[in-house]
């Protein structure tokens, strides 16, 4: 876990001066002679990481969520699942690159993989839209959760999303009739659905492909009704790095908030300093997760498992029964 | 508790006091209502009222432009915001779309309908369940469900300040009316989302009444009909407010799975989490004419594409030559087209 990411968090850069100063060590003719200092710092770099991320503000987390190096789902599709076979098209409309979906293997679990496409390099994110997807990616995910259901194949969902894509087609071809058409469905689904929310978590674009018998955060991810920014531009007037910290709290948007307010029912965790130090790990215990849950949910009968769904779903809110005076 | 329908057309524009919400474009597209920060006239007869018309006299100042909070986008952008027309006080009104100068009573007689340009003002939802269920059937439930502040939210003010403001300003604890009630004869579950309500914001109350709703309409085997008018999500609950519309799309899997008949009528406006919800998973799905019916709203769409958008974007029309609506219906004929639908669909 050293890799020197080139792409720093103002909140890391203590932690990158010391691996600036490991890399200098070891670069050197002599460097075998410097082996306990670089123990030293190395230790010292790992206590560092291990209280910056035990303390990251909400803001900070939407960071570390929006890290250019942290795993999306096609990172893990690589290093989690084998024996890939992607299925595409929602068999209306198109092939939205914003969202993928693939049989897959996971250990030896065999299941059906939903989840948003952020892309990394430009022209994928441009062919993704940032992972912003339109309806047809959402009727191509329920077209394969479908299939799913019919094969008697668990689904597990990764959602990495900032929200759906606001555009004209997207309205035209309904986008929100989209959503609320998964919703209903993922509910009533026959066979057991995983989500892990694995990055941004972005209001009803993530609930879309969101509704299921186990649904997990990732540690340093966030997931909420709208972003920071957004928030901060409606209820502040404007969207700043102050007003954006301030929302980001206000919203609750951590999986430990969201575990707390019973809004999802797990938080995996992520290795020390976060996901993108350390892709392969993180794929590790997530896929053992995934494994682990999906032999739980396998005990229960199909229409067990649908009314436990319901009836998680039906109890939150918060709300008194009272009458205001 | 329930206040009586008072017959009031709501505010179109927003107050920079209110509170967001989600996913919505907001109502400033459509422009501004008048009759803001006018009391109640007094009840006056059609006859009356037509003796006295032209004898009212036009004010002579106009009340001065309140200012108006932009109109809300998913993403927290704020559409343009249109300045309020002035407002006459008294017996008459103007009408946000045309401009015209109308007679009140003649308006509210007209289900708040412009007389002159059928523009479909805005409605609280003790107006919506007047105009449309038969008179005095209409039994509300769970009227005392109140929403808490599970997150303690605040921004520029705390959240519990302004359900207490909106509380006092409406008379109710949140923004859906739910209940049983008759249309044209026939028993139905009926529910309207009120706008003037922190601008029909989905928080935990109405997920949960609407939910409670179609439970009982499953239950009693009735036709379900929900009004929706909302600005989307309320940020103020955050992720309780997101998973209202898991909730209220569960509860509606059920229903459909036991052959319930769902009509949702969408009303200016239904946009965001609202409508990628509830409102867009009627069996029958109408609308109301030229209400702004979308999910994201069209400033953000506009920055986004970097276009301008099209004639008509996200109107009923446009969504019911995109294929997402069934039937545009006029207010004057909402009631009876219902009970027709009832009785071709229900049981
Ligand atoms: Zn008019």
């Amino acid at each position: 876990m050293s890799t020197l990411t080139s792409y720093t968090l103002d909140f890391e850069q203590p932690v990158v001066e010391i691996e600036r100063q490991i890399e200098a060590l070891r670069s050197r003719g002599d460097a075998a002679a410097y082996a306990r200092e670089i123990g030293e710092l190395e230790s010292t770099r790992d206590r560092l990481l291990a209280k910056t991320y035990a303390a990251l503000s909400a803001w900070q987390t939407v960071k570390v969520a929006r890290h250019p190096h942290r795993p999306q789902s096609a990172d893990y599709m690589r290093l989690m699942c084998r024996d890939l076979c992607e299925l595409h098209g929602d068999r209306r409309f198109g092939d939205d690159q914003a969202i993928v979906t693939a049989l897959a293997r996971i250990g030896s679990t065999k299941v059906m993989l939903v989840g948003h496409r952020k892309g990394r390099s430009t022209p994928e994110k441009l062919a993704c839209n940032f992972g912003c997807a339109h309806p047809e990616g959402y009727r191509k995910a329920l077209h394969k959760m479908k299939l799913a259901e019919k094969f008697g194949l668990p689904i597990v969902t990764l959602v990495d999303t900032p929200g759906a894509y606001p555009g004209v087609g997207s309205e035209q071809r309904g986008v929100a009739e989209a959503i609320a058409v998964n919703l209903r469905e993922m509910s009533r689904l026959r066979t057991p659905i995983v989500c892990v929310i694995i990055g941004e978590g972005g209001s009803g674009g993530a609930l879309g492909i969101g509704i299921g018998d186990r649904v997990a955060m990732l540690e340093h991810s966030w997931y909420s009704v709208i972003s920071p920014e957004g928030c901060a531009a409606i209820l502040w007037k404007e969207a700043n790095d102050q007003t954006n910290s301030i929302a980001a709290k206000a919203l609750a948007l951590t999986a430990a908030d969201n575990l707390r307010n019973g809004l999802i029912d797990e938080v995996v965790s992520e290795p020390a300093g976060g996901a993108h130090r350390n892709p392969q790990a993180m794929a590790d215990a997530l896929g053992g997760w995934i494994v682990e849950t999906l032999r739980e949910l396998r005990r229960f009968k199909p229409e067990t498992l649908v009314r436990r769904r319901f009836d998680k779903i039906r109890r939150i809110g918060s709300l008194s029964e009272g009458a205001h005076s | 508790m329930t206040s009586l329908p008072s017959s009031q057309p709501v505010p179109e524009s927003r107050s920079a006091s209110d509170p967001p919400a989600l996913g919505g474009t907001g109502p400033a597209a459509s422009g501004s209502i008048a009759p803001v920060a006018l009391p109640p006239s007094p009840p006056a007869s059609p006859s009356e009222a037509a003796r006295r018309a032209p004898a009212a006299p036009l004010p002579a100042a106009p009340v001065p432009a309140a200012e108006v909070a932009g109109a809300r986008t998913w993403d927290g952008s704020e559409a343009p915001v249109r300045p309020k027309k002035a407002v006459p006080e008294g017996l008459w009104m103007r009408c946000p779309a045309c401009g015209e100068t109308l007679f009140r009573k003649a308006v509210e007689q007209a289900l708040w309908v412009c007389p002159k340009c059928e523009h479909h003002m805005r409605i609280s939802a003790a107006t919506r369940v007047e105009q449309l269920a038969d008179p005095r059937t209409f039994e509300p439930i769970n009227a005392t469900v109140a929403p808490m502040d599970p997150l303690e939210f605040v921004d520029v003010k705390p959240y519990r300040d302004r359900i207490r403001a909106a509380q006092q300003a409406t008379g109710q604890n949140d923004g859906v009316q739910t209940g049983t009630a008759f249309i044209k004869g026939r028993k139905v579950v009926l529910a309207c989302l009120d706008f003037t309500f922190m601008g029909g914001s989905m928080g935990s109350v109405i997920g949960e009444k609407l939910t409670r709703a179609i439970e009982l309409a499953s239950e009693g085997d009735l036709p379900l009909i929900i009004v929706s008018c909302s600005g989307g999500a309320r940020m103020q609950e955050s992720g309780f407010s997101l998973m209202q519309m898991a909730k209220t799309s569960a509860a509606l899997a059920r229903f459909d799975d036991q052959g319930g008949l769902y009509i949702s009528v969408l009303a200016d406006p239904t946009t965001g989490g609202v409508t990628a919800s509830f409102a867009m998973l009627g069996d029958v799905i109408l609308a109301e004419p030229g209400a702004l019916i979308g999910f994201a709203g069209p400033r953000v769409i506009a920055q986004t594409i970097r276009q301008e958008l099209p004639e008509g974007f996200q109107t009923a029309e446009f969504l019911l030559k995109a294929g997402f609506i069934d039937r545009i219906v006029p207010r004057r004929e909402l009631r009876s087209e219902l009970g027709r639908i009832i009785d071709y669909a229900g049981k």
